[in-house]
C-alpha cells in the first residue's frame, strides 16, 4: 500500500472531463485506489464518488493505492492531479 | 392495421420555415414510466444479475454510439457510460436488491440518490445531474423491453415525431437522417422551433393530431402551410417537391439587401451571441447585426470580465461587419439567464424581477465598464456600433441609458420594447431614444402574462396574436412620428409572412437567426409596401392568432402567384 497527500492543480478542480480522465486512469491501473478529501474517502474508480467530493482547485487530497506496482501507479496518479487539465 | 383509417388525413400545426419533406415516421418513444417500489418476486441474486446486466449493456451501447458519433458527442456519451458502470452505483444497487427491491427500482432509487447529491453541488455538476436520469431511464427501458428513450436510431432518413424535444435531445439529432420534425406540444418559441429555425430543418410544432402517427406512416410535411398529410397521393408529393424547388429558386435568386417589390429597403440583420455566430451571419448575407446578445459571453462568469477582455471580444465581432450596423444589447441578465455579479439571489419571480437595465442601473459600474469597452472597440473598428438597453419600462429609463451611453462615447443608444408599459408609452419613450427595437418573445410573454419557458402555457406564446400586433403598431406609429427607426428582433421576424405584416405595422428593419434571412428576403421581394400594409390591417383586425394567420394566408393566396 502506498499513499500521498497532494494539492489539486486543475483550474476548475476535479469536475467533469478531468474527473472522467482521472477515473479512467484509475480503472486502467488495475489497483484499488481510495481518494480522500477531509473526512470523506471514496473509491477512485467511481466517477460519481469522485465528483461527489466536490474537489476544487487548490484542495488538499490523499491518494491511497493498493495492489501490484502501487508505487508506480501512485506516482502516475499524483502527477495527473498535479497538472492543470483545464489549461 | 385497424384504427388507422379513423385518423385524420390532414393535421395542422405551426410551420417553421417554408420547406416541405416526405418520409416515413419514427416516433420518439414515450417517457419510460417511473418504476414503483413493489417487492420483487425474484430472488435478490436474480434481481442483482438483471440490474448488472442492464447497466453493463447500457454502458456498452452508449460507448458504441459515442464511437460512431466521434468528437464531443463521443466524450459526452463516454461519460454517461462511465456513470452506468460506476462501482459506487453498483454497490448501492446491490444493497437495494438485497433488501428486496426490483432491479428497475434499485437502479432508479440509486440514481436518484446520486442525482440529488450532484444537484446539491450546483454549478456544472448540478447541470449534469440530469444525465443520471438519462442513464437510469435507458437501463430501465432495457429491463422492461421498451425502446431506448431519446432520438430513435435509424440507418435511413425519417420524419421525427415527438411531444417536444429537450435541449439534450437536440445534441444527438443527426441532421443527415432527420427529414423533418413534428411535435404535438410546444409553440413557435419552443426549443424544437428554435433549433429548426437555426438549422434550417422543416418543422411543424404544436400539431396535436400528430399524436396518432405511428412508426412507418408516410407523411408529407408542409411547413409553409403548417400541415402534415398522412399517406399523401403521388401528385401531392410532386406538387410539394415542385414548390420546394420554386422556393429554392426564389431564395437563390434573391441575394443582396432586403427590399420590397416596390424597392423600399428593409435591412435584414442577424441575431448573434458570439464571434462564431457573427462569422456565420456575415457569410449568410446579413446586412449587419440587429441583436448582439452580450450576456452569452458572460454566462458562468463569477465576476464581470475586464474592460480590456470585453473590448477584445467586441472587436472580433465588429470586424465581421465593416461599414455595417452592429446593435449591441448590453447585459440582459436575470430570469432564465442569471449572472452571478448582477442577478439578485432568491427572487420569487425572476421574470418580473430586477433584470435587464434594472439590474445594470443597480450595478452601474458594470454598465459603465461595458459601455466603455464597447466605445473602445468601436473606435478601432469600421462597424457602425449602436447600443440598446433590455427590459426598459419607462421613458425615464430610456433617457438614463441614452445619457450614459452618450457620456461614454456611444452616439446611438436605443431601447428594447418588450415590457408592455414601454409599448403603451412608446411616444414618450421614442422622444428619449435614438431607436426602438421590439423584442417580440418577451413582449408576447408579458402581454399574456404567460411564462415563455413553461410548456403548459406555450399556446399563448404566439406573436401573430392581435394583442401583440396592436402594441407593435403603436410602437411603429410612435417611431414614425418621432423619426426614430423601429426594428424587430425576436422569433417573429424569422417567420416570412409575419415579417411582411411587421413591415406593414411600421418596422423599418428586421433581425433574426441568420438561417432565416434568405426566406424572409425572398418573401419581402414579392410584395409592395401597400400590400404589406393591407396584410397588417387584416391581421390587426382578427380576433385570434389563428384567424390572423388565416386571414393573411387567404389574402396572399388570392393574389396571382409570383413569376420566377
Amino acid at each position: 500500500m502506498a499513499d500521498r497527500t497532494l494539492v489539486v492543480a486543475s483550474a476548475h478542480g476535479l469536475h467533469a472531463r478531468p474527473a472522467a480522465l482521472f477515473v479512467r486512469s484509475v480503472t486502467e491501473s488495475g489497483c484499488a485506489v481510495q481518494l480522500r478529501k477531509g473526512e470523506r474517502s471514496v473509491n477512485a474508480a467511481s466517477i460519481l464518488g469522485v465528483v461527489s467530493l466536490g474537489i476544487e482547485h487548490g484542495d488538499e487530497v490523499t491518494l491511497t493505492v493498493t495492489g501490484d506496482d502501487d508505487e508506480r501507479v501512485l506516482a502516475e496518479l499524483t502527477s495527473f492531479l498535479e497538472q492543470d487539465h483545464d489549461a | 392495421m385497424s384504427g388507422t383509417s379513423t385518423r385524420p388525413a390532414l393535421m395542422r400545426g405551426i410551420g417553421i420555415g417554408r420547406g416541405t419533406a416526405v418520409g416515413p415516421v419514427l416516433r420518439m418513444p414515450d417517457p419510460v414510466p417511473e418504476p414503483s417500489d413493489r417487492p420483487s418476486t425474484l430472488a435478490p441474486a436474480e434481481e442483482q444479475a438483471r440490474a448488472a446486466q442492464a447497466l453493463a449493456a447500457t454502458a456498452s451501447h452508449l460507448r458504441e454510439r459515442g464511437q460512431a458519433a466521434g468528437g464531443t458527442a463521443a466524450e459526452v456519451l463516454d461519460a454517461l457510460a462511465m456513470m452506468a458502470e460506476d462501482p459506487a452505483l453498483a454497490a448501492d444497487v446491490q444493497h437495494r436488491t438485497e433488501d428486496g427491491a426490483t432491479a428497475e427500482f434499485a437502479i432508479h432509487a440509486a440514481m436518484t440518490t446520486f442525482r440529488e447529491l450532484l444537484a446539491g453541488m450546483g454549478g456544472y455538476l448540478g447541470e449534469r445531474a440530469g444525465d443520471l436520469d438519462d442513464v437510469a431511464r435507458r437501463a430501465i427501458a432495457r429491463l422492461q423491453g421498451l425502446p431506448a428513450p431519446g432520438i430513435p436510431e435509424s440507418a435511413t432518413p425519417f420524419v421525427l415525431v415527438a411531444r417536444d424535444l429537450a435541449p439534450a435531445d437536440t445534441a444527438t439529432l443527426d441532421l443527415d437522417r432527420v427529414l423533418a420534425l413534428i411535435t404535438t406540444d410546444g409553440g413557435p418559441t419552443s426549443h424544437t422551433a428554435i433549433l429548426a429555425r437555426e438549422k434550417g430543418i422543416t418543422a411543424i410544432v404544436g400539431a396535436s393530431d400528430a399524436a396518432g402517427l405511428v412508426d412507418g406512416d408516410l407523411v408529407l410535411v408542409d411547413a409553409e402551410n403548417g400541415t402534415v398529410e398522412l399517406d399523401p397521393a403521388q401528385e401531392r408529393i410532386d406538387l410539394a417537391r415542385q414548390r420546394t424547388a420554386t422556393l429554392q429558386a426564389i431564395r437563390a435568386a434573391s441575394s443582396g439587401p432586403g427590399r420590397l417589390a416596390d424597392g423600399r429597403a428593409v435591412p435584414l440583420l442577424a441575431n448573434i451571441g458570439s464571434p462564431e455566430s457573427a462569422r456565420e451571419a456575415a457569410a449568410r448575407g446579413a446586412e449587419g447585426v440587429g441583436l448582439f446578445r452580450t450576456e452569452v459571453l458572460f454566462l458562468g462568469a463569477e465576476t464581470a470580465p475586464s474592460v480590456d477582455e470585453q473590448a477584445a471580444t467586441y472587436r472580433d465581432v465588429f470586424a465581421q461587419f465593416p461599414g455595417q450596423k452592429v446593435v449591441v444589447r448590453v447585459l440582459d441578465a436575470g430570469a432564465d439567464k442569471p449572472l452571478a455579479f448582477l442577478t439578485d439571489q432568491g427572487e420569487e419571480n425572476p421574470a418580473l424581477g430586477r433584470r435587464g437595465l434594472r439590474a445594470l442601473a443597480a450595478h452601474e459600474e458594470v454598465l459603465r465598464d461595458q459601455l466603455t469597452a464597447l466605445a473602445t472597440a468601436a473606435a478601432s473598428s469600421e462597424a457602425h456600433v449602436q447600443v440598446m438597453a433590455p427590459m426598459v419600462s419607462t421613458a425615464a429609463e430610456a433617457k438614463y441609458f441614452r445619457d450614459l451611453a452618450h457620456e461614454l462615447g456611444i452616439a446611438v443608444a436605443g431601447v428594447m420594447v418588450e415590457v408592455p408599459s414601454c409599448a403603451i408609452m412608446a411616444d414618450h419613450v421614442a422622444a428619449n431614444a435614438d431607436f426602438l427595437s421590439i423584442g417580440t418573445n418577451d413582449l408576447t410573454q408579458y402581454v399574456f402574462a404567460a411564462d415563455r419557458l413553461l410548456g403548459t402555457v406555450s399556446a399563448f406564446q404566439d406573436p401573430w396574436h392581435p394583442a401583440v400586433l396592436r402594441l407593435i403598431e403603436q410602437v411603429g406609429r410612435a417611431g414614425a412620428e418621432h423619426d426614430v427607426p423601429v426594428g424587430i428582433c425576436g422569433e417573429a421576424a424569422a417567420d416570412p409572412r409575419l415579417a411582411l405584416v411587421l413591415v406593414g405595422l411600421g418596422a423599418t428593419s428586421l433581425s433574426m437567426s441568420s438561417t432565416s434571412i434568405a426566406d424572409v428576403r425572398a418573401e419581402l421581394a414579392l410584395r409592395t409596401f401597400d400590400e404589406a400594409t393591407e396584410l397588417a390591417a387584416l391581421a390587426l383586425g382578427a380576433d385570434s392568432a389563428e384567424s390572423a394567420r388565416a386571414a393573411v394566408a387567404d389574402r396572399i393566396a388570392s393574389w396571382p402567384p409570383p413569376a420566377i
